[in-house]
């Protein structure tokens, strides 16, 4: 049983469809890029997955044990962000916020799920410094601690990379790769294809030409399109 | 020195003294905490723009001639920072233009039914209290400072109790929303408690001065800490200290409540940018 399935999904804003009738889905294990040009709904069909919108047709339904709100989600940064006053150990803890319901305090537990989540991503040293004093590389890391607070099954990625200079991005991937290995399920939203694509299991490409596949697959197509 | 002493011990002497304190800190301490996420969440206008609406629901109140005007500039309030608060995600007309929009209507149809409808006794100094504020504290009542207590103290429940997840949608909305908090329902909660806080600090700053109450003790308390606890904290305490020293001060000086408090806050905005900065060198 899969972990997330989408079947005939139709996507769009204000009236527009953008996709429609995609039908895909994700197994435990897999590495999914999606990829395509701007404007393809790649990060309507995120927050579509995550709940955030409904899709205007079709349906997604969640199964082998993966709850909705189990998803640790990695979103584009925001503006607000940019010169907020948080330190990493209390953005890292906010991942803990789907398990605790009404509840207004973390409890031991949690705060210790959160260290071991800062220790994971290399960043238990930063703990205490402020958000905003870090760089793009260590404030992706803080924001991908957190969302493995939030999830130990399936992660979703809006451009991890973005705005990141080579260096860190190799860094970046290496991490994700590294998550992927000890058994998360990976989907990522990325532009840069040539760089995620050797980690990668499956592939999604929204826009003129819909492709959802093997990335053997999509490799032999894009192959043969030459 | 001594003299002031003697004169502030006459002056604590009498309850109105005692009670406008009293509402002062409450209202310097809920405004103080609100102003860190609305500050942060890009809606300092907010309050500016409700203390507007609160003002023309205090016309219509006056006009209506009801006996607690509290009934119906409450609820009007409520609903304004519910409408304003909506209005940044998806209006037709940007969250900005609303706030400005509905703010100013509010203050010209406000004036307008005064004049129209009130009995023009003493207009222009009715005008001129509501929004600047009340020149003398002799205004509050025992029951006003009752309801401000009982209100303040339902708000700072409520803050303390939902303050992680406060603190998650300010930081990040859809990563909240995603793991499943409720996020409609605490901005929901969120316009309710500013609306409840500007109607209740209307009385004593004035419907002009309340934003000064809601940004200052923000705004200077980030640019001494970067973690959200500390400013949190920072913030309330900035806010008592200079609530009940502009207070003292204004009735030793006879200077009008509102204008003095926000004078030291501005003041006190002053010194912890240079705080501020002489960290960041060092």
């Amino acid at each position: 049983m899969p972990q997330i399935v989408c079947e005939n999904l139709s996507l769009g804003y204000g009236g527009e469809v953008v996709v429609s009738g995609l039908s895909f889905s994700v197994s435990a294990g897999m590495y999914l890029c999606i990829v395509g040009e701007n404007g393809a709904g790649k990060t309507t069909l995120m927050k579509t997955i995550l709940g955030l919108r409904s899709p205007l047709k079709g349906s997604i339904v969640f199964g082998d044990g993966l709850r909705q709100r189990e998803i640790g989600y990695l979103s584009q940064q925001t503006e607000v962000q940019r010169d907020f006053p948080a330190s990493v150990r209390e953005i890292v803890l906010s991942g803990c916020q789907g398990r605790m319901g009404f509840r207004p305090f973390y409890r031991t537990e949690e705060k210790e799920l959160a260290a071991r989540n800062m220790e994971r991503m290399g960043i238990a040293e930063l703990a205490e410094r402020c958000y905003r004093d870090l760089s793009g590389g260590q404030q992706q890391r803080v924001l991908l601690a957190r969302a493995l607070c939030a999830t130990q099954k399936l992660l979703l990625l809006d451009e991890p990379t973005a705005g990141l200079d080579p260096e860190v991005t190799a860094d970046m991937y290496r991490v994700i790769h590294d998550l992927h290995q000890s058994g998360v399920t990976i989907l990522m939203i990325t532009h840069d294809v040539t760089e995620a694509l050797p980690y990668a299991t499956h592939i999604l490409h929204l826009g003129g030409r819909v492709f959802w596949g093997t990335r053997n697959e999509y490799m032999r197509e894009e192959e043969e399109r030459r | 020195m001594e003299a002031l002493f003697v004169k502030l011990q006459l002056y604590l002497a009498y309850p109105f003294v005692r009670y406008a304190l009293i509402v002062g800190v409450l209202i310097a301490l809920c405004s103080s905490l609100l102003g860190v996420t609305l500050v942060l969440r890009r809606f300092s206008f907010i309050g500016d723009g409700l203390s507007h609406v609160a003002f023309g629901a205090l016309a219509v109140a006056t006009v209506v001639g009801v006996s607690n005007k509290m009934t119906i500039v409450l609820p009007i309030t409520i609903f304004a920072a519910v409408l304003m608060l909506r209005a940044g995600k998806n209006a037709i007309i940007k969250g900005d233009a609303a706030i400005a929009m509905i703010s100013v209507a509010s203050l010209a149809f406000g004036y307008l039914l005064l004049h129209i409808f009130a009995p023009p006794v003493n207009l222009s100094g009715d005008v001129c209290s509501t929004l600047f504020g009340a020149t003398s504290i002799l205004t509050l009542t025992r029951d006003e400072m009752w309801i401000s207590v009982v209100l303040s103290v339902l708000m700072l429940g409520i803050f303390i109790f939902f303050y992680h997840k406060i603190f998650a949608v300010a930081f990040d909305e859809d990563f909240a929303r995603a793991v499943g908090t409720n996020a409609g329902l605490y901005n929901l909660m969120l316009a309710f408690v500013v609306a409840v806080v500007i109607v209740l600090a209307m009385n004593l700053v004035g419907a002009l001065l309340i934003s000064a109450f809601v940004i200052f003790p923000a705004l200077s308390a980030m640019r001494l800490f970067r973690n959200f606890f500390a400013v949190t904290v920072c913030s309330a305490a900035l806010s008592v200290f200079c609530a009940l020293f502009g207070i003292l001060v204004a009735v030793l000086a006879g200077t009008p409540v509102g204008a003095t408090v926000v004078a030291i806050d501005v003041a006190a905005f002053l010194l912890c940018s240079g705080a501020g900065r002489l960290k960041s060198i060092a």
